[in-house]
């Protein structure tokens, strides 16, 4: 029997099931692959590095407004194409002047989360006055990111980090490559394509005057479109907002939506016309 | 150059040929586009690089710089993978760091060039996916570029061009700054600052035209012996 449980699942060549001299993790793991291709690119020994991401998050959305920033998600955890989890919180405050959202692999978010609330305790430890702000964390998450992919381990995820940082918003987004960019407003996975055009109309050049309430209307109206047209989605949300009071993640609540439309459609709904 | 290097990964005995199914693993490498333009004057050196950060079809940012200034007189500016690019300015600038408290002055550019180099070379199997190029003014106060490969090869040179517009801008430079295939190509005159820094902005100009990686805006470094001036011009957004 194979004692390796890496290999199970994974038939070898024929003729060689009883090698186990060559099979990977033994002394043969570090030679020269046959095609010259770079050995840094493949893991030696049984160590295992998340190829793909299995329990799921999608889009996050992210907006500067008038007093400071919004982040909105959605509360859906899915596993492929099963909605499994319904009641996930996507956003964790880190101090209190920022929130970190996250899109992809959940359980590499939970491990950031873990590493964030380390951060924290870091940081409440040392008594030097400064206190973590959105750049400190977007800094450190940065490289964070960047180690593992230069590891080829990649954190499966596209992070999301706003807040207030001495008075002045910002935004950030890194994703599992270690690139990042910082914007008025920005959205991950479906919503850079459906969500981005609509945020960045309604908030370019409007970053100091956007009211609360508009930017919070725009929001919702994000998420529900998401929800329409995103099909690893959910209409249940929650809302951040960071301001000069702190961080302030709402409670989950439902999105209304309209299907009504399907009636008039042929083939839809219950009038067959 | 490495964007769909998916090396065979067989569950096969390490050194025979994979018989069956291949495992495409995820790249660590992204291109997010962006062109770079640098010309080394007589007493001067200009370097620029548009700001759009770009994932295949998606813009992620407008305003990401390329270019970054690493002291009174040099700046670099990196195309290419973005996550390479600033993890390798930012290892710049340590090192420049470590540099002034060891020499007791600033680290000058063609130092600066050599250590580019070999932080390069350093990754060789497993590069920093970037093309950069390097301005500033040489022992004599001449300005000087410097062009760099993603495993640390450069060339100085008179000007130069790099990332996604590279093939629209060089042979414009070629025509404009070294006169080439002109009646002048033997003995190109002196550019004089002002006109160098036309030709950039007509340079990227163009570029945004047909390249859709380069747009949006455009930050132009300005190095003479009086430090680091910087110009932004706006670029069209579609």
């Amino acid at each position: 029997m194979d004692y390796f449980p890496l290999n199970w699942g994974k038939p070898r060549a024929t003729g060689d099931e009883h090698n186990w001299l060559a099979t990977p993790g033994m002394a043969g793991a570090h030679a020269r692959r046959a095609d010259m291709s770079p050995t840094c690119y493949a893991p030696a020994g049984p160590t295992s590095h998340t190829s793909s991401p299995i329990v799921t998050g999608t889009s996050v959305v992210a907006l500067k407004y008038k007093d400071g920033i919004m982040m909105a998600t959605d509360c859906l955890a899915s596993y492929g194409s099963l909605a499994r989890f319904r009641d996930v919180e996507r956003m964790v405050p880190v101090g209190n002047s920022t929130v970190v959202g996250a899109s992809g692999d959940i359980s590499d978010f939970q491990y950031i989360q873990h590493q964030l609330k380390d951060l924290e305790i870091d940081e409440y430890e040392t008594p030097d006055g400064h206190h973590l702000g959105p750049e400190n964390v977007f800094g450190y998450l940065h490289r964070v990111m960047y180690a593992r992919r230069s590891k080829m381990d990649f954190l499966w995820n596209t992070l999301v980090v706003g807040g207030l940082q001495d008075g002045k918003k910002y935004l950030g987004c890194v994703d599992m490559r270690g690139v990042t960019y910082s914007a008025s407003t920005i959205a991950t996975g479906y919503g850079a394509y459906i969500a981005q055009p609509l945020l960045r109309k309604a908030v370019e050049g409007r970053e100091d005057t956007l009211p609360e309430e508009e930017a919070r209307k725009l929001l919702n109206k994000v998420m529900q479109v998401l929800f329409y047209r995103d099909a690893r989605s959910l209409n249940k949300i929650q809302v951040t907002t960071v301001n000069a009071s702190g961080v302030h993640i709402s409670e989950p609540y439902s999105l209304p939506t309209e299907w009504g439309f399907a009636e008039n459609i042929r083939g839809y709904g219950a009038a067959q016309n | 150059m490495f964007a769909q290097q998916a090396p065979a990964m067989s569950a096969g005995p390490a050194g025979t040929a994979s018989s069956h199914a291949i495992q495409h693993r995820v790249s660590p490498y992204e291109d997010n586009g962006g062109t770079s333009v640098a010309i080394a004057g007589e007493d001067y050196a200009i370097i620029a690089a548009d700001t759009r950060q770009s994932e295949g079809y998606l813009i992620n940012s407008r305003y990401a710089p390329k270019a970054f200034q690493l002291s009174e007189s040099s700046v670099v500016s990196c195309c290419g993978f973005y996550g390479d690019a600033t993890a390798l300015v930012t290892y710049l600038k340590q090192q420049m760091e470590i540099y002034q408290f060891n020499h007791d002055k600033p680290m000058p550019t063609p130092a600066l060039a050599q250590l580019l180099s070999i932080t390069l070379y350093r990754k060789r199997f497993f590069p920093y996916y970037v093309h950069n190029i390097l301005a500033g003014l040489d022992a004599e106060g001449k300005g000087c570029i410097y062009n760099y490969d993603p495993v640390g090869s450069f060339e100085r040179y008179k000007y130069q061009a790099s990332g996604s517009g590279v093939a629209l801008i060089q042979p414009f430079l070629d025509n404009m700054v070294g006169f080439k295939n002109t009646s002048l190509q033997d003995n190109p005159p002196f550019l004089p600052l002002d006109k160098a820094l036309q030709l950039v902005k007509d340079a990227f100009t163009s570029a945004t035209e047909r390249d859709i990686y380069t747009g949006d805006q455009v930050e132009i470094f300005i190095i003479t012996r009086d430090g680091v001036r910087k110009e932004t011009y706006d670029l069209k957004k579609d």
